[in-house]
């Protein structure tokens, strides 16, 4: 009878393992290794070969025979300015459109955290609603709207506001639609979160000493809704920063973004090791702030803690 | 706090503790016809009370009973379907929180989490636009009142209960408000802290002499704190009154079961002569004798059904049978006991078969039970201590 639990907990045991190890394994596959990969190509120099790079470690017949790192690739990054202006201006983009993104969405979380929960349900189902229709025919979709044929310039032509075609698409413009509309339910989804679980007692007892209505939002709901905040803006802002077929598809040939950039080296130049490296130093552009951000989180929860 | 209160000036009596019977005091806080519905559903229904400066009033129910609901409409937060709400005599029946000189101590303390200690007592003083120094100023003094000086700079989290406790009661007390609301102010904090910030709240209610208005399910805690208890039931108040009134005079059945044990003993009028009211309990197979609590009220008549209702504290129990007159009388058998240290109690079972409640104070220092478990007793009572009720 023992003996028979034993082996059942033991198998159980034996399951919680796996179950453990399944994200890490999940992450090593998909998520580690090609990072090294990607790491050790932007070492590489291109050679019109295939793979188009060369191999870091070459092996003789006796062993190792030599170890050839370069760092051009990084070099070269570093000193064209075109580089620079490129991360520059994705920087720029996905912060904007970031801003706007919270400045539509937070209103918008803040409503519905406010809805009784039947309701709310409703208005989550709508924010996910468009995820169920192809994000890229949700972007054409967007051209449609925006084209000099488009519905929006029929609809203003007809009404007699404007009288000749707005250039709306194929421009900074039409990328941060394209931007804010996708990104939208990443920035409402964990501000909703947040929201919701705020103690509505907090803002009766500010009410209670003496605050109004705008005041408790500023002094109470705001300062604690700022994990919803960082959330939401790192959900838009990292991968609106390395977006590639809004920029692609909504932008002009002066949209530059690193996600064009990224495509033009790999498949027109053919320059695997400078698009790995660019891509390295994108990595390490969102990376680091974040690195630098969460430490002093922990530093000041670890001083009130 | 006397300076609210006119009763004073009447010569030979001195109303300074009990203002609720002078017929000149103005009352600070008066409800009219206080009703709030939800979808049809009445939580607080037609509700009229008036609360005197200095008191310290306890609206006592159990959950459901509308009590927070009375109390969120006397803060602001609701808005009454029907009535008033009259302030020092000014309506505040639609005034919004923040302009109500009303503060609120919450059952969950409502700390704000992201400020200090200090922060958070000087919130409400900032939303007045006081000047920096007397905020200060003003502070200072309430933390070391409540004795939390050396956690001015500590975050709310990483306060115990009874820390919290009073940083949320500072917090409230340090606007200087005319009434402070206070939400369940114990309930959160362990049975010794409990029994010790009873006290401390008595002692800064009395020093400061702010009215203090408490809602709460224990009555233990309604009993020590109150002045007067408005007993709460089902949206409205089943009695107004001093501790001592709700317990030794319940004006009926529900107030009599609710607050405190009793026995309760259904009977049917046989006579009554004076204020002497003679019953017959069949559920007991005895005869009862009870008081009119006025000599002058009408008596009941004869087969109108009462209820005789006995505190346990208030029978004797013994082997031997006593022998004093103006006493109700009856024999059974022990038939469980308990101890409690300071006192123990009893479960006697009368021939008929019902139970009473007994308990005795454990005078004696002894080692050995006086009483055992199925030994015929006595148990009586001084007939002025049984509480005649209709039912």
């Amino acid at each position: 009878m023992t003996r028979h639990k034993h082996n059942r907990w033991d198998g159980r045991r034996r399951w919680l393992r796996w179950a453990l190890i399944t994200p890490y394994l999940w992450l090593t596959l998909f998520f580690l290794a090609p990072f090294i990969i990607i790491l050790k190509i932007s070492f590489a120099d291109p050679i019109m070969a295939l793979p188009p790079f060369t191999p870091l470690i070459d092996w003789a017949a006796s062993g190792l025979d030599r170890i050839q790192v370069t760092l051009d690739n990084y070099m070269f990054v570093f000193a064209d300015r075109y580089y620079a202006t490129i991360y520059l201006n994705s920087v720029k983009i996905a912060a904007i459109a970031t801003l706007i993104t919270l400045l539509i969405g937070y209103p918008m979380a803040y409503f519905i955290a406010q809805q009784p929960s039947g309701r709310r349900n409703l208005l989550l189902l709508g924010i996910i609603l468009p995820f169920w229709i192809s994000f890229l025919l949700r972007v054409y979709a967007w051209m449609g709207l925006l084209s000099s044929q488009g519905i929006i310039n029929n609809l203003l032509l007809s009404i007699g506001i404007i009288d000749k075609p707005l250039t709306l698409l194929y421009n900074d413009f039409a990328v941060y639609v394209g931007l804010v509309y996708s990104y939208l339910p990443f920035m409402i989804l964990p501000l909703y979160a947040n929201l919701e679980h705020l103690d509505l007692d907090l803002n009766d007892a500010a009410a209670d000493l003496g605050a109004r209505n705008w005041q408790v939002f500023l002094d109470i709901t705001l300062p604690l809704s700022t994990p919803g905040i960082i959330a939401g803006c790192l959900l838009v802002f990292i991968p609106g920063m390395g977006e590639f077929i809004i920029p692609a598809l909504l932008g002009g040939s002066d949209t530059l973004m690193i996600g064009r950039a990224l495509w033009d080296e790999f498949f027109i130049n053919r320059d695997w090791p400078v698009a790995s490296a660019v891509s390295i130093v994108l990595l390490l552009i969102l990376v680091l702030p974040m690195m630098w951000f969460q430490r002093s989180q922990i530093r000041q929860s670890g001083e009130s803690a | 706090m006397t300076a609210d209160t006119t009763g004073s000036t009447t010569p030979g009596i001195d109303y300074t503790d009990t203002p609720w019977l002078d017929p000149e005091a103005r009352p600070l806080v008066q409800l009219r016809g206080l009703t709030k519905r939800y979808d049809d559903v009445a939580a607080v229904a037609n509700v009229d009370l008036e609360i005197f400066a200095g008191e310290l009033f306890a609206i006592l129910g159990g959950s459901g009973s509308g009590k927070t609901t009375l109390l969120r409409m006397l803060a602001g937060f609701e808005r009454p379907t029907e009535g008033q709400i009259l302030i020092d005599g000014v309506d505040m029946t639609s005034v919004a929180p923040y302009d109500r000189p009303i503060n609120m101590m919450f059952q969950s303390y409502a700390l704000f989490p992201h400020m200090t200690v200090e922060q958070n007592v000087a919130y409400g003083l900032k939303k007045e636009r006081i000047n920096k120094a007397e905020i200060r100023e003003r502070v200072d003094k309430m933390l070391d009142l409540v004795k939390l000086g050396k956690l001015a700079k500590r975050k709310p989290n990483r306060l115990s209960g009874g820390e919290s406790q009073r940083v949320a009661l500072a917090r409230a007390l340090v606007k200087r408000p005319k009434l402070l609301l206070l939400d369940e102010p114990l309930a959160a904090l362990d049975k010794k802290l409990r029994e010790h910030t009873q006290f401390e709240l008595m002692n800064l209610q009395d020093d400061l002499g702010i009215t203090f208005v408490i809602v709460t399910h224990d009555q233990e805690e309604a009993m020590t704190l109150a002045t007067r208890i408005a007993v709460m039931n089902s949206g409205s108040f089943a009695q107004v009154g001093t501790p001592r009134e709700i317990y030794e005079y319940p004006c009926n059945r529900f107030i009599a079961d609710f607050v405190g044990n009793i026995n309760l003993l259904d009977a049917e009028v046989i006579s009554s002569a004076d204020h002497r009211v003679h019953l017959r309990c069949d559920a007991a197979g005895a005869e009862l004798v009870a008081l009119l609590d006025n000599p002058g009220d009408e008596p009941p008549p004869a087969g109108a059904r009462r209820c005789v209702a006995i505190r346990p504290e208030k029978i004797f129990i013994d082997k031997e049978p006593p022998s004093a007159n103006d006493r109700t009388i009856l024999k059974g058998i022990v038939l469980d006991l308990g101890y409690f240290g300071n006192l123990s109690i009893y479960r006697v079972q009368l021939p008929s078969g019902m139970v009473l409640q007994v308990s005795a104070q454990n005078r004696r220092r002894s080692a050995t039970r006086a009483l055992e478990w199925d030994d015929e007793v006595y148990v009586s009572w001084d007939i002025a201590s049984a509480i005649l009720l209709s039912e």
